[in-house]
């Protein structure tokens, strides 16, 4: 083979490197934990040298015995597989998470606990945020990159180990990250709460992936670079620019964990949201467009409806989406200047966006029945619905006249959850359906009807969470402005709040029931990964006739 | 014709073009925020926080208040007749993070200050629901048992010159004597500190004596919240304060 | 450089040079020549060996 007598020949010096880079990383983290005398630091700094330490046994062991048959194969699947695990594990978790900080809402003599600080809904809602969003998405988006540019260039992917310490590195920057917002470290910020140490090692992880990434590119047999891969470059480096320019800030101590920000007010302010903003726009959505068009053409047999559309959406979307950050900072003290550039390319974002999502549905045209008769296209079908949806309602939301009665209020967390669960997550767990016949080389899922079920139930959730958070969020929204007939203003805020616990109860049973239907999938996942396949399940129900 | 085939077969180029694209928007919006003299406003009485106030501030942040609490009241009708004058950018200038938050689960909080009694502030932090029934606020008990750290006091006012506010040298190497003087007024170092920060308020926030706690800190904090800036000299419609 | 002449700027300039890269963008994609190219390009996934 000739594969393995190159790998014999070149000696492996990124089994030196990579975890070299981690040793030195977990030696700087010694020395914090050695001389920090802040029990937060130490914490931390134990946190992440005992994830370290962990990762550098799992690699002594898979090296043991000699370079791993997966480092010969053409393709690297090992790390699709392990990155399969994380998402279902950090999505299991963030998923979770949200559902307590809702019962807090809705219950609140029930879900806190005096004693127990780390368990209050300040700490725990960036928890369940960045577990979600990146824990969760991170994870999905590292292992459908990882796996698409690998089909999409016919190379294997680049940099031997390299990929692994991008894997593993990220999994300790979330550990670090979370546990940390739980003893109250945190830069305050939504979205970028990490402090500056967790940014540091967060920046060089992502550096990483980006070579690797691209080195995947340089290597490919395929002369085109398939738009997926255009997607994805956009959310690594977009990314990348966005979380080093938005987490500048001066630690107080090398040896503290808090940081001040670089910059004060109105333009941390913009800053900020011009970072999460774009954290939507390009992990959000970039990086689970390019699951779009690989999965959908994939699953649904066609190519992609038009190339041309791809090229017209991914250049446009790029270009607007990240001008539409200040729509966050209508009527504040933001000037109105750049209030108005923002709701105007917020509006303008409308087109990509659907360009995308028609991209996405057309490709089915012809091959609707397909639908009928796999739920898991249907799941990456109705995830692009979503899609469109949330697209349409932002834009709606950016409008000054609209955002004067939104803001501030749950309706934003109704279309931040419409796109999060609809879109992010279904797209995610209808890749994750692909992937886990293909990379454990089975016939088909353990169970079609565990997919159906799932698919059920968490869309039902949705339902129920978004609806009540519409009528909550408008009904607070109106509460705020109302007047009565001496014109004084009709509610006091506390009798707003107690208005909404109806929909909070809602809301806490949508999460739930979106949460069952993760669980049912974990379990079909981990049946279908051990090769088991469910025998009442009824095929002959199920005509195959798409594929005649 | 331009061939777009270069982007799809020299994937560096395609990385440099998403970056130019992506950067356009940042710089023409974000970039003149920092040199248009316009972006804040000119307004008299604002001040670096005090070392308590900062050390309030961190507590504040540390706790993720700004999940559920805003700072930042918008020029709409309801809203100032509810929480008071809009908020200015002058106001949040010496904010190293800004806290302006992105949703009311609890009340706006930029003007919070002086309106309730720190007696109030107490038994609402301690137990939210034994003052208002309907709150969903988490509690917040272990701040008036936990002693306020101020190790690093000095070093946290360092770093926040190095970012741009105003703190001389004076107020450096007094932090620790002002932090502990706001929360003490039988101390010696009371006028000094007032002198130095003008406007402070001076009293034993957590109504126990005998220790400096977490609470002290954070009833301070919320206590000049939105008090410092002059309103009377305030001319909303003077041309250099409209943006 | 004050705020009046960034605005006109942006105006003018500004929206002649979205206009450009968006007719660009476009002629790009919808040139006939490229129609092939693409087709091929967007076969990508569905002609790939398993592994």
């Amino acid at each position: 083979m000739n594969t393995e007598q190159a790998a014999r020949r070149d000696p492996r010096w990124d089994l030196f490197f990579a975890p070299g880079m981690l040793v030195a990383a977990l030696l700087l983290a010694l020395i914090e934990a050695a001389k920090s005398p802040e029990p937060q630091m130490q914490i931390q700094a134990w946190t992440f040298l005992l994830a370290g330490i962990g990762v550098l046994v799992w690699t002594v062991r898979r090296y043991a015995r000699g370079i791993p048959a997966d480092d010969q194969s053409p393709y690297a699947n090992d790390i699709v597989k392990a990155g399969v695990i994380a998402s279902m594990f950090w999505g299991l978790a963030g998923m979770a998470v949200g559902l307590i900080i809702a019962l807090q809402l809705a219950f609140p003599n029930l879900f806190y606990f005096p004693d127990l600080p780390f368990t209050n809904f300040g700490r725990i809602r960036p928890l369940h945020t960045s577990a979600v969003i990146f824990a969760f998405g991170g994870n999905v988006l590292i292992a459908t990159s990882f796996y698409v540019v690998q089909r999409t260039c016919k190379a294997r992917l680049a940099g031997g180990f390299w990929p692994w310490f991008v894997f593993w590195g990220y999994q300790m920057f979330i550990l670090v990250a979370g546990t940390g917002y739980l003893i109250g470290v945190t830069e305050g910020r939504e979205y970028a709460e990490p402090e500056w140490y967790a940014d540091i090692w967060l920046t060089l992880v992502w550096v990483v992936y980006l070579l690797v990434f691209l080195g995947t590119i340089w290597k490919r047999k395929e002369p085109h670079i398939y738009v997926a891969n255009w997607f994805y470059l956009a959310f690594i480096v977009t990314i990348a620019m966005l979380h080093i320019v938005n987490n500048l800030s001066m630690p107080v101590d090398l040896l503290s964990t808090k940081s001040y920000s670089a910059f004060a007010g109105v333009q941390d302010a913009l800053t900020q949201w011009w970072y999460g903003h774009n954290a939507v726009g390009f992990f959000l959505t970039a990086g689970f467009l390019a699951i779009m068009y690989y999965f959908v053409p994939k699953r649904a047999e066609r190519p992609i409806y038009s190339y041309r559309l791809s090229i017209v959406h991914f250049w446009t979307l790029i270009f607007i989406y990240i001008w539409a950050g200040p729509h966050h900072l209508h009527y504040t003290a933001l000037p109105v200047w750049a209030q108005t550039l923002g709701m105007t390319f917020s509006i303008m974002l409308w087109m990509p966006s659907w360009g995308g999502m028609i991209n996405g549905l057309m490709t089915l045209s012809g091959a609707w029945d397909k639908l009928r008769t796999d739920p898991v296209l249907r799941m990456l079908v109705v995830s692009v619905a979503f899609y469109g949806m949330s697209t349409f309602e932002g834009p709606v939301m950016s409008i000054k006249a609209v955002n004067s009665l939104s803001h501030y209020t749950d309706w934003t967390i109704g279309h931040v959850h419409s796109g999060a669960l609809g879109w992010v997550g279904f797209v995610s767990f209808g890749a994750l359906y692909c992937l886990v016949p293909w990379l454990w080389k089975r016939q088909r899922l353990y169970s079609n009807s565990l997919v159906e079920w799932h698919f059920w139930i968490s869309t039902i959730g949705i339902v129920f969470y978004i609806t009540s958070m519409w009528v909550s969020g408008i009904m607070q929204g109106l509460m705020w402005r109302a007047y009565n007939e001496f014109g004084f203003l009709e509610y006091s805020f506390v009798e707003t709040v107690a208005a909404m616990h109806p929909y909070y109860m809602i809301r806490a049973f949508g999460g739930l029931l979106y949460l069952s239907g993760t669980v049912i999938m974990a379990y079909n996942l981990w049946r279908t990964a051990r090769g088991d396949i469910r025998a009442a399940e009824p095929l002959a129900l199920k005509p195959q006739l798409a594929t005649a | 014709m331009f061939d777009h085939g270069i982007f799809e077969r020299h994937s560096l180029l395609l990385v440099v073009g998403i970056l130019i694209v992506v950067s356009i928007g940042g710089i023409v919006e974000i970039a003149p925020l920092f040199y248009l003299e316009s972006t804040i406003e000119k307004v008299q009485g604002m001040r670096p926080y005090t070392p308590l106030e900062l050390a309030g501030r961190a507590i504040y942040v540390r706790e993720g208040c700004y999940t559920c609490h805003s700072q930042m009241i918008r020029p709409l009708r309801d809203e100032v007749e509810r929480y008071g004058h809009y908020s200015l950018a002058a106001e949040s200038m010496y904010d190293h993070p800004f806290q302006w938050g992105s949703k009311r689960t609890g009340p706006d909080l930029a003007r919070v200050g002086n309106k309730y009694s720190d007696e109030w502030h107490r038994a609402h932090l301690v137990d939210p629901r034994s003052v208002v029934p309907e709150s969903v606020m988490p509690p917040y008990k272990f701040l008036e048992e936990t002693d306020l750290q101020f190790d690093t006091i000095e070093e946290a006012l360092k770093a926040n010159r190095i970012v741009g506010v105003p703190y001389t040298d004076d107020m450096i190497a007094s932090a620790r004597a002002d932090l502990m003087a706001q929360a003490n007024p039988e101390s010696d170092d009371v006028a000094a500190f007032q002198k130095r920060y003008p406007k402070a308020q001076v009293r034993d926030f957590d109504g126990n004596p005998q220790r400096l706690t977490e609470m002290d800190a954070v009833i301070a904090y919320l206590q000049m919240l939105g008090t410092l800036v002059d309103f009377s000299t305030y001319k909303a419609d003077a041309p250099e304060n409209r943006r | 450089m004050d705020y009046e002449t960034v605005s006109t700027f942006a105006k003018s300039w500004g929206v002649v040079y979205f206009m450009l890269m968006f007719v660009a963008v476009c002629a790009y994609a919808f040139w006939p020549r490229n129609k092939e190219k693409f087709d091929r390009a967007a076969n990508i996934p569905l002609n790939e060996d398993e592994q």
